[in-house]
């Protein structure tokens, strides 16, 4: 099974940037290691949200050459890029169906809920190996588990 | 042939090998040979009607392949070609 493991306080500074973002959605990378199933987050990677302005307040954009400045960084850390974080402004947490056209296989995508400009709730998932849906992973900061399994929305 | 470059999340399929050496004279034909010797790519890289994801972007050099002849692009030996992903969602 994968976990993944963040701690607090970089959740904290991943809830800022969403919060700032707000009401656009707001994006960025999870660096760190895998040991295993646990994937340990070390740094993230706060980025702006490329897509024009009349969409970003349901649909996030990171380039290619963020993602590519994302990896050198991760290296230069002797790290990997585990996955990206973004929200869903007043909306639930969960993986929609362009969320899933879009996504990469074992990349871990935590999605944050913003009601009203406050983070509030945070829920990770993985893309099945087939692309049919997405299942949800436990999250971790510390030794606290603030997300366990649920039914995968999308089938 | 060319060496493509694998990113972070579909290098599970290539046995965790970052940097790949393939023959091909255009990018589609490195693409074919590339999901030809890793088979696991190929969902991942190609949709059910065998088009290129959206959010897969290939550059030779640093010349985006749709700046050039998109899949026809020609390549030459020792080129490098990037597979860089974006990243979307919503």
């Amino acid at each position: 099974m994968t976990i993944l493991s963040i701690p607090a306080e970089l959740l904290q500074e991943l809830s800022h940037h969403l919060e700032v973002a707000y009401p656009d959605e707001g994006a960025g990378f999870l660096l760190g290691e895998s040991q295993g199933g646990l994937r340990r987050v070390r740094a993230i990677l706060p980025l702006p949200n490329a897509r024009e302005p009349s969409a970003r307040h349901n649909r996030f954009l990171i380039t290619p050459q963020d993602y590519a400045q994302a990896e050198q960084r991760a290296a230069q850390e002797a790290c990997d890029v585990l996955g990206v974080f973004h929200s869903h402004p007043d909306s639930p947490n969960i993986p929609s169906e362009f969320d899933r056209q879009w996504a990469l296989p074992y990349f871990v995508y935590l999605i944050t809920t913003v009601n009203q400009g406050k983070a509030t709730h945070h829920r990770v998932w993985l893309l099945r190996e087939d692309r049919s849906a997405f299942d949800e992973i436990p999250l971790q900061t510390g030794e606290e588990v603030i997300s366990s399994s649920y039914p995968s929305p999308i089938s | 042939m060319a060496t493509i470059r694998i990113p972070t999340p579909l290098r599970p399929y290539t046995n965790g090998q970052s940097d790949l050496t393939v023959s091909g004279e255009t990018v589609g034909q490195v693409l074919d040979s590339l999901v030809q010797q890793y088979p696991a790519l190929r969902p991942h890289i190609f949709n059910e009607n065998g088009e290129l994801r959206p959010f897969v972007n290939l550059f030779i050099g640093e010349e985006n392949i749709n700046d050039l002849q998109g899949t026809t692009t020609p390549v030459k030996d020792g080129d490098r070609i990037l597979l860089i992903p974006s990243i979307a969602g919503g």
